[in-house]
């Protein structure tokens, strides 16, 4: 179901906790699922949950609370901007605008080419750097203007 | 023990224990929707806020521990405000249409809204809508009126052991499913439509047909498996609309199985038999009951004139009353026959003429919770016994430990310590191994009537773990399972097991198969009269006949032979080709025989087309006559019957003196049940008395598999499907249209498929005694080697033979 390689990783989660509760790593063995596979099929979160010895619907309810786990197929770079009030106050509301115009989709809208997604995001808890947004989860970007999208865009697109 | 006050009222409560327990003590009543005594904690609903002297705002009762001195308020200005805010918020989501909702009436969130709601509301926005989820058969949903408590999903871990349900998204987005597409199949289950405080889970086969408010409430006791749960069964028109549990904590605790709950669908079932019906000329024909019994009593005389009374027996249920099976084998006795049994299921009888008294729990049932050790032999126990499973389970969780010998290793939804999966042939020998170690740790001389059979053995690890767990944890106790008592060795495996127990020093116990399985040993519904002391007020006029047993009766003696069986049958609340150990052989002896008198709820479809049967009364079932039942622990039960019998149904009691008369014999003039029971025990006390698991001169001489066996020959574990247990819950449509009612396939180890070149969901031919059905074969590879799980008590297997032993599987 996963790569040797990630169960090695999600093994490495699991050694953190004590042994009868292995339950623990489920965050991070889903983070792991996920960045092997774009995004948690209900079959990786049944896979997931046998591997943790824990019910499947345990699982589901980890994967729907946080924003963060995609239960959809996205794009290949799933874009989110921080959409709060301090990033709206410093241009992200323009920032958005120029993402969809030049992307040609909206929010929670996939790129016909299946390259970016785009979401709108929550406070990422870098109010000084407005406004924001993250690349797959992992990749912060600060003070994004349009000239900076562009360069961001240009960078993903090749 | 803390002290502190509750609304000017001094309470205490033991250390950790909350403000929501004093007020229980005290009986003050604090609003609450998450909070259950059963349950753990949550604290979601936030209803129970109370003020609480010194704390800046409302504190949530059932979670606020109690502190020295505190001093709480209920019902102050800011407890109330607090209260009905929390109420304002959830009727926010919540549809204000009581009217159509099937809960209303017995809504916690609507008497709470008379309390604490206003008189209308605020909210104009939109309200959420939650899509419904087919959660099975049995649990109907609506979703938008669910209020979040997770009561239900707290069921799910902590009690049924199993998390079906939870709860998925977050804040306005969250709601309440079961893992994507997937039904609920607890055998608790419908368990959380009692826990729902709103109409968001409902009861499917109850689901608007009755408001709360038109049924009666009357109390009964469950005639399904030996537990005896209390219930409450509502009825409407002299019809039993449904079944709730009555709190008994020393019983059912405030739970239900499935089976108890909503088995009630098959008392109104088409099936039902409603006029006597006789056979004349291969044509049945309905007539009245003076002519049925007419009928039974001059052919009774008949086939004793012509074969003699020993040729006669009495086959019953042991589903069936106490009342009932005290009369039945009265009526036999008096006939001049002592061929009564109740154990159609029970294969091996040698122990008969060994045991002290009435096999029972050997504890009590709230005992079971304070277990730390228990060996369970032959059981996949939340099947046969769901809430002592239960039970079981909770005491696991407190750190028992839980060791099983079972030729299938089902799930338990519960941690079991050791566990040995062996053919049904090995089982002996394991517990035997087992005897022996624990003989060797604790210092002790193995037991003369055992020595033979294990001094021998080669202990294994597992069986060497499960004595140390036994020995070393106490209190520890030793229990046989429904299929231990169907083993066609359960007279080595009752010895052993008693020897164990006495070496270990644990309790001994045997689970009662049926609702009144300890009962009808009082009653005598047996064939020996020397399995027991009859009670010392009751002193027997009869000559002391020796009789048949069941399987005798049936025309398989104790070497397997087949030798003469009676002519006559008189069957009780039995469906013989599903209640017997034997279901081809049975139907062949009821071919065979003269008369065949059936007595029974239903137009048992088998009867009526094969025709082995001649006559058939309609008796009551335990919703329509008053009747006893003794359940596992030996506790006795009375209840009365909660509606009047359908057409020209009558209790079996009633049947029964009359045929007593007709048949001229003394003593069956009986005007009232009370009357019966006076005389079988004139004191309940008297029961306590006559339980004894123990055998005496019992000898085991071997372990070894029996003779005949070869290897590679396939063995079966015919085990009972939970909802084809009795005649009552084969009927209940939305129990049979559970994933536990499924048709029986043939399971099978992937190695034995590969020997016999059968892939999954291939048809395979079943032979066994010349019977052969055809089934999908299923793949089970904890099942262990050379053996074949293939269900019994079902319509679709009734063509095979014994429940264990050699059977033939071939690829079609």
């Amino acid at each position: 179901m996963l790569k040797a390689e990630s169960l090695k990783k999600i093994d490495h989660e699991i050694a953190k906790y004590p042994a009868d509760q292995k339950q623990s790593a489920v965050m991070s063995a889903l983070a792991i699922a996920q960045d092997e596979k774009g995004w948690l099929a209900t079959e990786t979160m049944d896979f997931i949950a046998h591997y943790l010895e824990m019910p499947p619907i345990a699982v589901y309810e980890v994967a729907t609370f946080y924003n963060m786990y995609n239960l959809q197929p996205l794009g290949e770079y799933k874009i989110t901007v921080c959409t709060n009030l301090p990033c709206a106050l410093s241009g992200a509301n323009q920032a958005v605008a120029h993402i969809q115009q030049k992307l040609g989709i909206g929010f929670n809208e996939t790129t016909m080419d299946g390259k970016f997604t785009l979401k709108e995001g929550e406070c990422m808890g870098a109010c000084g750097d407005a406004p924001v947004l993250l690349v797959n989860n992992k990749r912060m970007c600060s003070f994004m203007s349009s000239g900076k999208i562009d360069q961001l865009l240009d960078e993903l697109s090749q | 023990m803390i002290n502190f006050e509750i609304d000017g009222k001094v309470v205490s409560v033991p250390k950790n224990g909350t403000v929501m327990d004093g007020a229980n003590q005290l009986g003050i009543y604090i609003p609450h929707f998450c909070y259950h005594k059963k349950l753990s904690i949550a604290a979601n609903c936030r209803m129970c806020l109370v003020q609480v002297e010194k704390a800046p705002k409302p504190l949530p009762a059932c979670a606020t521990p109690a502190m020295e001195g505190m001093k709480v308020f209920t019902h102050s200005g800011q407890a109330v405000t607090a209260q009905k805010g929390v109420m304002e918020f959830l009727l926010i989501n919540h549809p204000l249409d009581c009217p159509i909702c099937d809960q209303g009436g017995e809504c916690q969130l609507q008497d709470l809204a008379v309390g604490y709601g206003a008189s209308s509301s605020r909210y104009t926005e939109a309200k959420r809508v939650v899509a419904n989820k087919n959660l099975g058969p049995l649990i109907s949903t609506d979703m938008t009126r669910c209020i979040h408590c997770t009561r239900c999903v707290r069921f799910g871990q902590e009690i049924a052991g199993i998390m079906e349900l939870g709860m998925a998204g977050r804040g306005e987005h969250a709601e309440i499913l079961s893992f994507v597409g997937r039904t609920v199949d607890s055998e608790l289950s419908g368990n959380v439509i009692d826990l729902c405080p709103v109409g968001a889970l409902v009861s499917k086969p109850f689901r608007y047909s009755a408001r709360t408010w038109e049924l009666s409430r009357r109390k009964s006791i469950s005639p399904h498996c030996g537990l005896g749960s209390n219930l409450i069964v509502q009825v409407k028109q002299n019809r039993v609309m449904r079944v709730l549990p009555r709190e008994n904590e020393v019983i059912n605790e405030c739970w239900l199985s499935d089976k108890d709950r909503f088995s009630y669908e098959g008392l109104n079932s088409e099936e039902r038999l409603s006029k006597p019906m006789i056979r004349r000329d291969g044509e049945w024909q309905e007539c009245n009951w003076q002519t049925a019994l007419e009928f039974v009593a001059n052919g009774l005389k008949a086939v004793k004139e012509k074969y003699g009374a020993q040729r006669i027996g009495a086959l019953a249920s042991a589903h069936s009353t106490l009342e009932e099976l005290h009369l039945l084998q009265k009526l036999m006795r008096g006939f001049g026959s002592a061929n009564v049994d109740h154990r159609l299921r029970q294969s091996d009888f040698r122990a008969d003429g060994h045991l002290l008294g009435v096999p029972w729990l050997g504890m009590s049932i709230a005992e079971l919770s304070r277990l730390r050790s228990v060996l369970i032999i032959g059981s996949t126990l939340r099947k046969d016994h769901p809430l002592i499973a239960q039970r079981l389970r909770q005491a696991v969780k407190q750190g028992a430990q839980l060791n099983l010998i079972n030729p299938v290793d089902d799930d338990l939804l519960t941690k079991v310590a050791n566990r040995a999966i062996v053919a049904p042939a090995a089982m002996v020998s394991l517990l035997a191994q087992v005897l022996k170690a624990a003989a060797e740790l604790r210092g002790v001389e193995i037991p003369g009537a055992v020595e033979d059979a294990v001094s021998q053995l080669e202990v294994t690890d597992v069986a060497r773990a499960m004595a140390a767990s036994l020995i070393d944890i106490k209190p520890s106790a030793i229990l046989l399972g429904n299929l231990a008592q169907h083993h066609p060795r359960y007279g080595d495996i009752h010895a052993l097991a008693q020897h164990l127990a006495q070496i270990a020093e644990a309790q001994f116990g045997v689970l009662g198969e049926a609702a009144n399985s300890v009962g009808a040993y009082i009653a005598r519904a047996i064939p020996d009269p020397h399995i027991q002391q009859a009670p010392a007020a009751n002193p027997s006029s009869q000559p002391e006949l020796k009789g048949m047993n069941a399987q005798q009766m049936l025309g398989i003696s104790e070497t397997g032979a087949v030798a003469d069986p009676c002519q006559a049958y008189v069957l009780l609340n039995l469906e013989p080709e599903l209640d017997s150990y034997n279901s081809q052989q049975t139907v062949k002896a009821l071919d065979a025989a003269e008369l065949v008198v059936m007595m029974g709820a239903y137009k048992s479809p088998h009867a009526l087309s094969r025709n082995y049967a001649d006559v058939l009364l309609p008796i009551a079932p335990f919703t329509e006559t008053s009747g006893t039942f003794i359940n596992t622990e030996g506790r006795v039960q009375i209840f009365n019957g909660v509606v009047a019998p359908l057409g020209e149904t009558r209790p079996a009691w009633k049947v029964l003196r009359v045929l007593g008369n007709m048949l001229g014999l003394d003593g069956f003039d009986y005007d009232a049940p009370e009357q019966v029971r006076a005389e079988i025990f004139p004191d309940e006390s008297e029961v306590s008395r006559l339980l004894d698991n123990n055998l005496r001169g019992f000898a085991v001489e071997s372990t070894e598999a029996p003779e005949g066996t070869t290897s590679g020959e396939i063995q079966r574990i015919g085990e009972v499907p939970i909802y084809q247990a009795d005649p009552i819950v084969r009927r209940a449509g939305s129990l049979q249209r559970t994933h536990d009612a499924a048709a029986p396939v043939a399971w099978m180890a992937g190695a034995l498929m590969d020997r016999l070149g059968v892939r999954l969901g291939d048809s395979v031919r079943v032979k066994q005694g010349g019977g052969v059905v055809q089934l999908a074969a299923a793949r089970d590879d904890k099942l262990p080697a050379d053996c074949a799980r293939v269900a019994a008590a079902h319509p679709l297997t009734a063509a095979l033979g014994d429940m264990f032993g050699p059977i033939e599987i071939e690829k079609l």
